[in-house]
């Protein structure tokens, strides 16, 4: 008796994998759709894809997916400096006072429930005056992006052992340059799996961004959603397709900069 | 791993800047989230003003109005109210339900998937995560798409003759669980995943050796051995699908209605209430701190047997 494998569970993956995979499947290839009516297939066309760009919506689509990534670059950029810093102090530099409360500082965007982050943002930036738009989206970006960016790269800071910046310290190398030029390197992939990771949770974000983006200012989700509450369209399933791809390419990087870390490393 | 050279220098050289390392974290996750929570929970004891935002004098209204029911002219004898408990027990029980899917499709994914080979485990492992990455808004609307009266789904059983009516999905609760079991499934199959693949087998072999059947291997060793794992996917998934707003709303309808479209609403436009908006989320974020303290004393419990 194989006690590994059981009978019915190899269905049930097959299963899961059939639900993950068959509503994004469909979307992509109704993009693809020629005609205007969403139920009937009408031959292969890339009509909506043009659409996109050029369709009485392209300058609403084109500000927002501007707004998303120009956000998203930002607030990714900031998070992961702000969490290598974070992570350099909670794994090197030993005990010190508060560090589990640190810990539990940086895990807090993941503990709040979004919608209750949107919330308490949301009064916050109407109690300090100020008006919303899209420095208020960017400050409310950086902070829950800061734990997605610290998790991998404090991953695989713990994973390096200090006896290469010792080594460097010892041959009189300064501080900043055993930082510089050992541990940053060592620490790249890591580093660029948390920028990936930070990059596609602000792309993703609806919720905060809906608290407190203000009037008339649209990220890609925000514009969806309006969009998507009069009915799916075809171009909205192009721009989906589009940001799916993107989605994938990312997390695929992610991936393999994190293999190739482990790979140097063994 | 060898000890530390015993060189002066040999420690990692960031003592002392823990201070400035640490003020950045500190600064942007305390200003900007810590803050504002301690200002939400202020917010919900203050007095509300038209058009939203509040006016600062200290009042209990906004529980008042959550908890009690004073009758349409607030002169009657305060009975309890029903309407808002109704919702966040329509959320709990529609985040348990959905909790509940993810278990069942995602315990023998996690177990098929800790007993492939290594190689292909990642790739197995990677499947599974790619569609978390994906949008979570793109993920609903296209769930939307296909379980829609004239949606694939529906017309891929009419072809097949499978029924004769196209089964309305859309606005019922089943539509919101499958919204929420597609948005948070892969936060159930990593941490089983994790620790069915520390699983010792030699504990199933010792099992089978003393008669027991497969099944009851799997019941009375296995769950119990893996449970942390089970737990803390149950959390994960559970938290927030307690608090979402996209899959109630784009896949419910009025009777779907959850705490976070409660929420929202009061936010929105003049008909809006932010203390009583900051009070139902204060209570909201008190339900979700005691899940996460009951996870945090089991996993403590597991770890000191």
């Amino acid at each position: 008796m194989d006690l590994r494998r059981y009978p019915g569970f190899l269905p049930m993956t097959v299963l899961c994998l059939v639900i993950l995979y068959t509503p994004l499947l469909v979307v992509m290839v109704y993009s693809f759709n020629d005609s205007r009516s969403i139920t009937a297939w009408g031959g292969f066309s890339l009509r909506w894809y043009a659409d996109v760009f050029t369709g009485p919506e392209a300058p609403r689509f084109k500000d927002a997916a501007w707004n998303s990534i120009s956000i998203a670059f930002l607030a990714a950029t900031a998070a992961t400096t702000i969490a290598v810093a974070a992570a350099v102090a909670m794994v090197r530099a030993g005990g010190f006072r508060g560090k589990s409360a640190t810990f539990a500082l940086i895990n807090l965007p993941l503990m709040v429930p979004e919608i209750v982050t949107a919330v308490a943002t949301l009064i916050f930036f109407s109690t300090i005056g100020l008006t919303t738009g899209y420095l208020t989206i960017l400050l409310a970006h950086t902070t829950f992006c800061i734990p997605f960016a610290y998790l991998p790269i404090a991953a695989r800071l713990s994973g390096i052992e200090s006896v290469y910046e010792a080594a460097a310290r010892d041959l009189y190398a300064t501080r900043g340059q055993a930082f510089r030029l050992i541990l940053l390197p060592l620490l790249m992939p890591g580093i660029v799996a948390g920028y990936l990771l930070a990059f596609i949770i602000s792309l993703d974000d609806f919720i905060i961004t809906n608290f407190v983006k203000g009037a008339g200012m649209e990220t890609l989700p925000t514009a969806i959603f309006g969009s998507v509450k009069q009915g799916i369209k075809p171009n909205i399933m192009a721009i989906s397709t589009m940001m799916l791809a993107v989605s994938i390419l990312f997390v695929t990087l992610s991936y393999f900069a994190s293999r190739m870390g482990q790979r140097a490393r063994t | 791993m060898a000890a530390p050279a015993p060189s002066s220098r040999a420690r990692s050289g960031y003592e002392g800047l823990t201070l400035p390392l640490l003020l950045p974290t500190w600064a942007v996750i305390g200003i900007f989230l810590l803050v504002p929570v301690g200002l939400m929970v202020t917010y919900s004891f203050l007095t509300k003003e038209f058009r939203g935002g509040v006016i600062w004098d200290f009042t209990l209204a906004a529980y008042d109005q959550f908890f009690l029911d004073r009758g349409l002219f607030g002169d009657e004898p305060p009975t309890i109210e029903w309407t808002y408990l109704g919702i966040f027990w329509r959320s709990l029980r529609q985040a348990g339900l959905a909790t509940l899917i993810c278990l069942i499709v995602g315990f023998p994914t996690a177990w098929f998937i800790a007993t492939r080979s290594a190689r292909t485990r990642t790739m197995w492992l990677f499947l599974v995560t790619v569609p978390y990455w994906v949008n979570l808004l793109i993920r609903t609307v296209s769930m939307r798409f296909l379980i829609r009266d004239q949606g694939p789904f529906n017309e891929a059983l009419l072809a097949l003759g499978l029924i004769d009516a196209p089964v309305s999905l859309i606005n019922t609760n089943l539509a919101v669980q499958l919204g929420l079991f597609y948005s948070y499934l892969p936060f159930m199959v990593l941490p089983i995943y994790a620790a069915v693949e520390r699983y010792d087998f030699a504990l199933s072999e010792a099992a089978a050796d003393l008669g027991a059947s497969r099944w009851t291997v799997l019941r009375e060793i296995v769950i119990p051995v893996v449970k942390p794992g089970i737990v803390a996917g149950s959390i994960l998934v559970f938290v927030p699908s307690l608090g979402a707003f996209l899959a109630p709303d784009l896949l419910g309808g009025a009777k779907t209605y959850m705490i976070g479209s409660l929420i929202e609403e009061q936010f929105k436009g003049s008909l809006g209430n932010w203390p009583f908006g900051a009070a139902a989320s204060v209570i909201l974020l008190t339900l979700v701190l005691l899940a996460l303290l009951v996870y945090a004393r089991s996993q403590a419990r597991a770890e000191a047997r």
